[in-house]
């Protein structure tokens, strides 16, 4: 999922500070899962915020709510009303979720009351960790199912760098060593022969090296009827 | 001959070879590259040439390679994928090879965020094997990562580096393997200070064939203080110093003159290794001590240069 973390308070205040009516909107998907963005901290900003603009003699209105998910119109869509009510919006969900509420009102202010961290997973109640980076062209099924690109501090392809030190990262000695994960792992299934295999550069036209990225399914996509609204008969 | 180098020739020579660490100055001054490359010309047969080691800015290896040429000194530039894409990459390496440089050390390069510029975003198009592995396609054919045909292919001799002291220890020398699968013609170690374990490793390598199929420099750092010794078992990940080294540092009455008999006890142990075919000398701000470091461990006159 998509794992994010809220601004600090003061940088969400500064952001929103010359409006009055700020609609606080969140999202019930990856943030709320991840504590970051869902129906509970909607109601936590805004009661932190009000404690704070009373403290500094500031008058603010809020309106705080949640959506399904906000990164789709349709959900978006339905609270239309109050959107346009606002001076501001301020979106309690991922960048996506922030965007695809600024590409829907081009004229309303937008801002993220998140930071979106990574493509991650919840290992422990409160600890995530990012496995993916979305680089297009996935490789795990020869690397144990572990992905190096996400998990190796320098993307290294061909096995660990110098600097792994009794399986850890020399970046961070609190997070494992992605190659040396993958070794133990190799070693389990009785497949370290992937691990001699010289695995050339690899081609990063399919993650954002090759521009933003756009799928487009042909299959998947409405019919002219469909988007009308008629029932097709064949 | 792949190259030419001088490196290479000592190698082919079946000399025991050495080489030697510079520093390149965290300014635009060449100065301090001149004045090493004088002080140490002669005492090794080429000159290793950092590539912004530890993620520190310095002026450039290739650069700096051309200021020692003109001292009548060998380089090997150090080139790492840290700060380049394969773009920049193929075109220092043709760049390098044009003023003459005849060796590379390719290199995955330290994280960024050890040096002095920890909010650069990392590169790291490539790693050590795929550099390698480009660099040699690009020597032997002509050919281009991306597939493109050029004219009049770099002349280089590649190196590349193993750590056997790094985790999980038994990749390591499957590791080297697959940097020879790759390209590389010579293989500079760690420095070590645990012979048990750099023998063990080594056991493995000559195991594998290895020994026979690239020529292997074994790294040394000579110290100065024993709390030089303890920083690098503590703080240097993929390092390890065994507690008698630091003691002894610990105990010497004069720190120094320990550190460096303590350097050429390591060469002396080195050059009886079955399968190490030379030194890699990294005195790290302390260049001017390798003379009489090659010299004590009877390893000069160093062969002249043909």
């Amino acid at each position: 999922m998509i794992v994010a973390e809220r601004k600090p308070l003061d940088e969400i205040a500064e952001m929103i500070a010359p409006f009055r009516k700020v609609a606080v909107i969140g999202c019930r998907s990856c943030v709320a899962i991840c504590l970051a963005g869902g129906e509970k901290e909607v109601n936590m900003l805004v009661s932190a915020m009000k404690l704070k603009n009373r403290n500094e003699g500031r008058e603010q209105e809020f309106d705080g709510f949640v959506l399904e998910r906000q990164c789709e119109k349709e959900w978006v869509k339905e609270v239309e009303d109050r959107i346009l009510a606002s001076d501001i919006v301020l979106s309690m969900s991922c960048s996506l979720g922030a965007q695809t509420v600024g590409d829907m009102y081009p004229h309303k202010i937008v801002v993220p009351g998140l930071n979106t961290k990574m493509f991650g997973v919840p290992e422990e109640q409160g600890v995530w960790s990012e496995k993916c980076l979305g680089c297009g062209d996935c490789m795990i099924s020869t690397t144990g199912g572990i992905c190096p690109i996400a998990r190796c501090a320098k993307s290294m392809l061909n096995g660990p760098c110098g600097g792994s030190s009794d399986g850890h990262c020399e970046v961070n000695l609190d997070i494992e060593c992605a190659w040396y994960a993958i070794h133990e792992r190799l070693k389990l299934q009785g497949r370290l022969d992937l691990m001699e295999t010289v695995r050339p550069p690899k081609d990063w036209v399919p993650s954002h090296s090759g521009g933003r990225r756009v799928l487009v399914r042909e299959d998947a996509k409405l019919t002219q009827h469909q988007k009308r609204g008629e029932e097709v008969v064949e | 001959m792949k190259a030419g180098s001088n490196l290479e020739k000592v190698f082919e020579s079946g000399e025991f070879a050495v080489t030697a660490e510079i520093g390149p100055p965290q300014s635009s001054n060449p100065e301090p590259l001149t004045h090493h490359a004088k002080m140490m010309k002669g005492s090794a047969d080429a000159f290793n040439l950092t590539d912004n080691q530890t993620a520190v800015v310095r002026l450039s290896s290739i650069a700096s390679a051309a200021i020692i040429m003109k001292e009548g000194i060998e380089p090997v530039i150090q080139m790492t994928c840290r700060d380049r894409n394969r773009i920049a990459l193929q075109s220092d390496l043709l760049g390098a090879s044009a003023i003459g440089v005849r060796n590379v050390l390719c290199l995955t390069g330290d994280h960024q965020t050890f040096g002095n510029e920890k909010s650069a975003k990392s590169v790291f198009d490539f790693d050590s094997v795929s550099e390698l592995y480009t660099f040699d396609r690009l020597r032997t054919e002509g050919v281009q990562s991306g597939g493109e045909k050029i004219e009049d292919p770099p002349k280089v001799y590649l190196g590349c580096a193993e750590n056997p002291f790094a985790t999980p220890y038994e990749f390591r020398a499957m590791r080297l393997a697959k940097k020879i699968a790759a390209g590389a013609d010579f293989v500079q170690t760690q420095a070590i200070f645990d012979m048990d374990m750099f023998e063990s490793w080594m056991d493995e390598v000559r195991g594998r064939g290895l020994d026979k199929k690239v020529h292997i420099l074994a790294g040394v750092i000579p110290m100065k203080t024993a709390g030089a010794a303890r920083y690098m078992k503590n703080k240097v990940p993929g390092m390890i110093v065994p507690n008698y080294i630091i003691d002894r540092m610990k105990k010497a009455s004069d720190p120094k003159e320990e550190g460096i008999k303590l350097c050429v006890e390591q060469i002396e142990t080195l050059r009886t290794v079955k399968g190490v075919h030379g030194v890699h000398i990294m005195a790290v701000m302390w260049e001017e001590m390798v003379p009489r470091i090659v010299e004590m461990a009877g390893l000069m006159p160093r062969p002249a240069p043909k």
